[in-house]
């Protein structure tokens, strides 16, 4: 039921969203068209930070509990981290090749997006080669907090390794009223997206879960 | 004999009979020296911008092939359960394994560094100390992180292969933090090289704490 209502919202909100970024927004004066790509690049961003979190969370929540709820949680966010990074990634390029001339530079921002995305695809990689279900929990989970306390080393180090990148436009104040009103519902748009593919992936793991038990049992009584 | 030091004594009798760990991480870290002077004309480029890639290069890979030697060793035989069946705590068992990876990394390097110096025409002076200095810390948090990672990937179906997908992405600060600290060296500008010593020794601090502390849930059964 909570699933459906996201659902229908996620998708009233996308065509709000839609109809904001395309029609309503204003042009932007230098880069013009192109600068659109900003309001699915920089929610899409957020977002991929945000399932470093939860993955880490729920990591750390399944070594206290060894509830394999806290494991599903964890997965299904590695899932969404790769989406969210992927998708921050190539928005990222389509504008940085027109504005920048170039599709991708070593600079920091980048940088540490993609080492975010290899991250959560070793993640998931791991756990693809385990096949027992408690044991692909307990070690996805150390592996979970490793890559989480990763992170800020990551940052650190490739911030001081390179740092030519502009400075986000939205902290400088220079964004127009009615491009932050565009900004704000994207925002919203994007979580509720997550919020509902993330509880999605979850229901479906559990499915996973039971028929993997089902087989087992069929199987131990052959 | 205290359990950790009774660990490292283990596995150095058994380096010392077999050798195998660091034969192996010696000449797999002379290959890359040797294969990277063909990839870059040895001539053509200034040696100094390259030559803190190239070594560190060697390192975190002969790290790899050391640390999958050293778990591949207790998985034979059941080794790790006879292990774990040994009055010590989980943690510790982890601090054991790092002392002794890091042992063989650092005598494979000693040996691996002269050769990077003498095919790069350095000098054997006290910039020669500092690369060291800097290897011994870089290799400490290389050791404390693959330590974990190593078991982690024992446990899997592809083991080998395992390893360097988990590690590489996780050591990239250590890689940067090194190699920025080794071509400061090497350049003879050490102005600044305080914060990537840090930040070595930080990662060190963390890894090793927070892997002792959750070292237990990657060998329980």
């Amino acid at each position: 039921m909570r699933s459906k209502i996201l659902g229908i919202l996620s998708l009233v909100l996308m065509i709000v969203n839609l109809y904001m970024i395309f029609i309503f927004a204003p042009n932007e004066a230098t880069m013009g068209v192109i600068q659109r790509i900003f309001y699915f690049h920089l929610p899409a961003g957020l977002l991929s930070y945000a399932s470093a979190y939860l993955l880490g969370f729920g990591s750390i929540m399944y070594l206290v509990k060894h509830d394999l709820k806290w494991d599903r949680l964890a997965s299904a966010s590695g899932e969404m981290g790769v989406l969210c990074t992927s998708l921050s990634i190539m928005s990222g390029m389509l504008w940085a090749k027109p504005v920048w001339g170039i599709y991708w530079t070593w600079d920091a921002r980048l940088t540490l997006q993609f080492l975010l995305a290899l991250i959560f695809v070793s993640y998931l990689m791991l756990r693809a080669y385990l096949p027992e279900r408690e044991k692909r929990a307990a070690l996805g989970a150390v592996f979970g907090v490793l890559a989480m306390v990763d992170v800020p080393f990551n940052y650190l180090s490739i911030e001081w390794w390179r740092t030519q990148h502009p400075q986000p436009v939205i902290m400088g104040g220079g964004l127009d009223w009615d491009m932050w009103k565009v900004l704000i519902v994207s925002f919203l748009t994007f979580a509720v997206l997550y919020a509902y593919l993330l509880g999605r992936r979850m229901a479906i793991a559990k499915v996973e879960e039971d028929v993997e038990y089902l087989e087992h049992a069929i199987l131990a009584n052959d | 004999m205290k359990p950790v030091t009774a660990i490292i004594f283990k596995d150095i009798v058994i380096e010392m009979r077999s050798k195998e760990s660091i034969s192996s991480m010696l000449m797999f870290g002379i290959l890359v020296l040797t294969i990277f002077s063909f990839a870059f004309e040895p001539s053509s480029i200034d040696r100094s911008l390259i030559a803190p890639g190239i070594l560190w290069v060697a390192f975190s890979f002969a790290a790899i092939l050391g640390l999958n030697r050293s778990l591949a060793m207790e998985m034979d035989n059941e080794c790790l359960q006879g292990l774990l069946l040994a009055p010590l705590e989980r943690g510790e068992l982890y601090l054991g394994k790092v002392a002794s990876n890091f042992t063989f990394m650092l005598i494979a390097e000693l040996i691996v560094l002269p050769v990077f110096v003498i095919f790069n025409n350095l000098k054997f002076n006290l910039q020669f100390l500092e690369i060291a200095g800097i290897a011994v810390l870089g290799t400490l948090a290389i050791a404390a992180i693959g330590s974990i990672l190593s078991t982690i990937s024992a446990n899997t179906r592809m083991k080998e292969v395992m390893l360097p997908v988990l590690q590489i992405p996780l050591t990239v600060p250590v890689v940067i933090a090194a190699v920025e600290a080794t071509a400061m060296v090497l350049s003879g500008e050490t102005k600044g090289i305080s914060s990537w010593l840090y930040l070595l020794a930080g990662f060190s601090i963390v890894y090793l704490t927070v892997s002792y502390l959750v070292f237990e849930f990657v060998v329980e059964d």
